[in-house]
């Protein structure tokens, strides 16, 4: 608790020292931030908004890193899980939209991240390729296939332009209002984060998991079996990536293009750290980024610094942060091959 | 990625293809000799950025595209040295810390370009490095002398076989005299070094303007390649020849108007690359010590 205060103290410390070196002037900055992504009822939703892939994509990396496999492939299983939802979206044409295309579209999401990830994580336990390597490879396969896919099987009827049809209204997710951007993947989004507390620290599956990534040789000395819970974990992690991608897609854009992927996939690492890959402690990082995300829209019609600052906010906090944990990070065994720790 | 400059005429120059391939040769280069040393340098990406950043600043203040160069150099130089100071003497995760390098390029050098240039998204033209000889320029002369001496410098000096053990065996490196941290500091700076170098070519090499995201993913491809050419720098430059390959193939196969979408032509080489990991395997090139934080008390 007292480090979880420290933390948000801290991270307000770097946000101030930051606009600073920007040039901002602190006060102002700061309120103008707080405005854009708490104002009104509109800025708190675009916070929402912006907060709920990220927290879905933080989730994913939480289960993963904590069974000690480092997927850094949530771009990838973003992408693929939108793919599969689009997919299914073209499948379902035939029949009258409605929330059963939703519900359909977004498990196909789900299997879509999850079966990209477990790729990686069944390459990683069967034939020791690096998840960190294979991901990164799959990241790039996975934005050729994005653009194969929006050129190609699921182009739009009408035009020249490479992306899929719009989703009709009555299948994307349900908006709360309609002047407003907010839409039912919030909810989802913090169910989901419930559902992981649940699965890593309430059950059998989750405490073995979270035993193979505090020691996998320890782990399976004790015959439990790290390759599987491994494995699992990578499908796990990648299914929630693969959802944020269609709660996204289904949520916000409405139609899939080349410009799609946003760096959602990425920045869930970052804030995953700051929230102590704890899949509750990764709420107040997410909506923290969520609030600069949004905020710093505003901020960016007064001063030259825009979203970048978000960016140097986080890099500056990540560091921050690791370099005052030193020698508390024990979770980090092994990285290379299946036992070559040494 | 801007490609059309390769295409010529309907035919594909191989001195184009090389110019292409320069930047990724240079950052899979300097990626080796890190990786040699058990560190895997995430924040390659973030070298590039911050390289082709100060190039292209540097040269609009000076005009001198060299002295850009060298500023790209110095670039990625501090930023591989701050990695190396989280990863390598405080034992910090290196995916987690080269995640936060890159956000901290990403960052910087966008903030620095939109307070300079405001919020326009617009191409920037810089003058570029001097041409002879057709097109051919100092650094790409300079790259295939890089690649011989990464592995002269690795398999042939006594510090390059002390980077070795550093990535293999640091106790043993340390219980005979050396410093691994030292070592794989320097092996760090190489690989920043070279990433600066790659993103400064970028700027004033390859298309003479800046745009914010020039670097597209370069530094990842040359992670990837690194594993792909299995730690050896002429199989990782053949490596990285040929995702350069398949990415100016793609025009020729759009023209020919053949029926491969030019996407599976782009993702080939990272599925060859992946191909090739199964097979092979972790194997036993892999730096027995890569990714692992090395503790002297430990």
């Amino acid at each position: 608790m007292i480090r979880a205060l420290l933390t948000a103290f801290g991270l307000v410390v770097v946000l101030a020292l930051t606009l600073a070196c920007f040039g901002v002037s602190v006060g102002p900055g700061l309120q103008l931030l707080a405005e854009g992504a708490f104002g009104d009822k509109f800025a708190v939703a675009r916070t929402l908004v912006k907060a709920t892939p990220l927290l879905l994509t933080a989730l994913g990396m939480t289960v993963a890193w904590k069974t000690g496999v480092y997927n850094i492939g949530g771009e990838g299983q973003y992408i693929v899980g939108a793919v599969f939802a689009a997919a299914i979206g073209k499948l379902l044409l035939p029949t009258p939209p409605g929330p059963i295309w939703t519900v359909l579209m977004l498990i196909a999401g789900i299997i879509g991240g999850a079966s990209y990830a477990a790729l990686a994580g069944w390459l990683f336990v069967r034939r020791g390729v690096e998840i960190v390597i294979s991901t990164i490879l799959l990241n790039f396969i996975a934005i050729q296939f994005l653009g194969w896919a929006v050129e190609g099987p699921l182009k739009e009827k009408a035009g020249q332009v490479p992306q899929t049809d719009s989703i009709p209204d009555s299948a994307m997710l349900v908006k709360f209002d309609r002047q407003m951007d907010l839409h039912a993947g919030v909810v989802l989004a913090l169910l989901a984060a419930v559902a992981v507390y649940l699965l890593m620290y309430r059950t059998r599956l989750g405490f073995l998991m979270r035993v193979t990534g505090d020691n996998r040789r320890a782990a399976r000395a004790n015959q439990i079996p790290a390759d599987r819970l491994q494995v699992v974990a990578m499908a796990i992690s990648g299914g929630l990536c693969g959802l944020a991608g269609g709660v996204q897609y289904l949520g916000i854009v409405g139609r899939l293009g080349t410009t799609f992927p946003e760096q959602w996939g990425f920045l869930g690492i970052p804030v995953a750290l700051l929230g102590g890959f704890h899949p509750l402690g990764v709420i107040p990082a997410v909506v923290y980024f969520g609030a600069l995300f949004a905020g710093s829209d505003q901020l960016s019609r007064f001063t030259p610094a825009g979203t970048s600052l978000v960016y140097v906010i986080q890099a500056v906090a990540v560091l921050g942060f690791v370099a005052m944990s030193t020698a508390k990070w024990r979770w980090r065994k092994s990285v290379v091959g299946a036992e070559s720790n040494s | 990625m801007a490609l059309e400059k390769i295409r010529c005429g309907g035919r594909i120059e191989l001195v184009n293809l090389l110019r292409y391939a320069v930047p990724l040769v240079l950052a899979s280069t300097g990626e080796t000799v890190g990786q040699k040393s058990g560190v895997i340098n995430i924040g390659l990406e973030g070298c590039l950025m911050v390289g082709a950043y100060a190039a292209m600043a540097i040269t609009l203040d000076t005009k001198n595209p060299f002295l850009g160069c060298l500023a790209g150099i110095l670039a990625g130089l501090v930023l591989s040295l701050l990695f190396a100071w989280f990863t390598v003497w405080r034992s910090q995760d290196q995916v987690v810390v080269g995640t936060a390098i890159n956000l901290l390029a990403t960052g910087l050098t966008l903030a620095l370009f939109q307070s300079r240039f405001g919020q326009s998204g617009s191409l920037l033209s810089l003058p570029s490095l001097p041409q002879f000889g057709g097109k051919w320029d100092v650094v790409m002369l300079i790259v295939p002398l890089l690649v011989f001496l990464a592995w002269a410098t690795i398999s042939k000096t006594t510090w390059g076989l002390a980077l070795r053990a550093a990535g293999e065996a640091p106790k043993a490196v340390e219980a005979a005299g050396f410093s691994a941290l030292k070592l794989r500091t320097q092996g760090l700076a190489v690989s920043g070094a070279l990433g600066g170098l790659a993103g400064a070519y970028l700027t004033v090499g390859l298309t003479g303007s800046y745009a914010p995201g020039i670097t597209a993913g370069r530094g990842f491809v040359a992670i990837a390649m690194v594993t792909f050419g299995r730690w050896r720098p002429f199989w990782v430059a053949m490596a990285t020849l040929l995702v350069g390959f398949a990415d100016s193939l793609q025009y020729e196969l759009q023209a020919a108007g053949l029926p491969v979408p030019y996407q599976f032509l782009k993702a080939l080489p990272y599925v060859v690359a992946l191909t090739v990991l199964i097979i092979v395997g972790s194997g036993k090139d892999v730096p027995q010590s890569l990714g692992q934080p090395f503790r002297r008390n430990s």
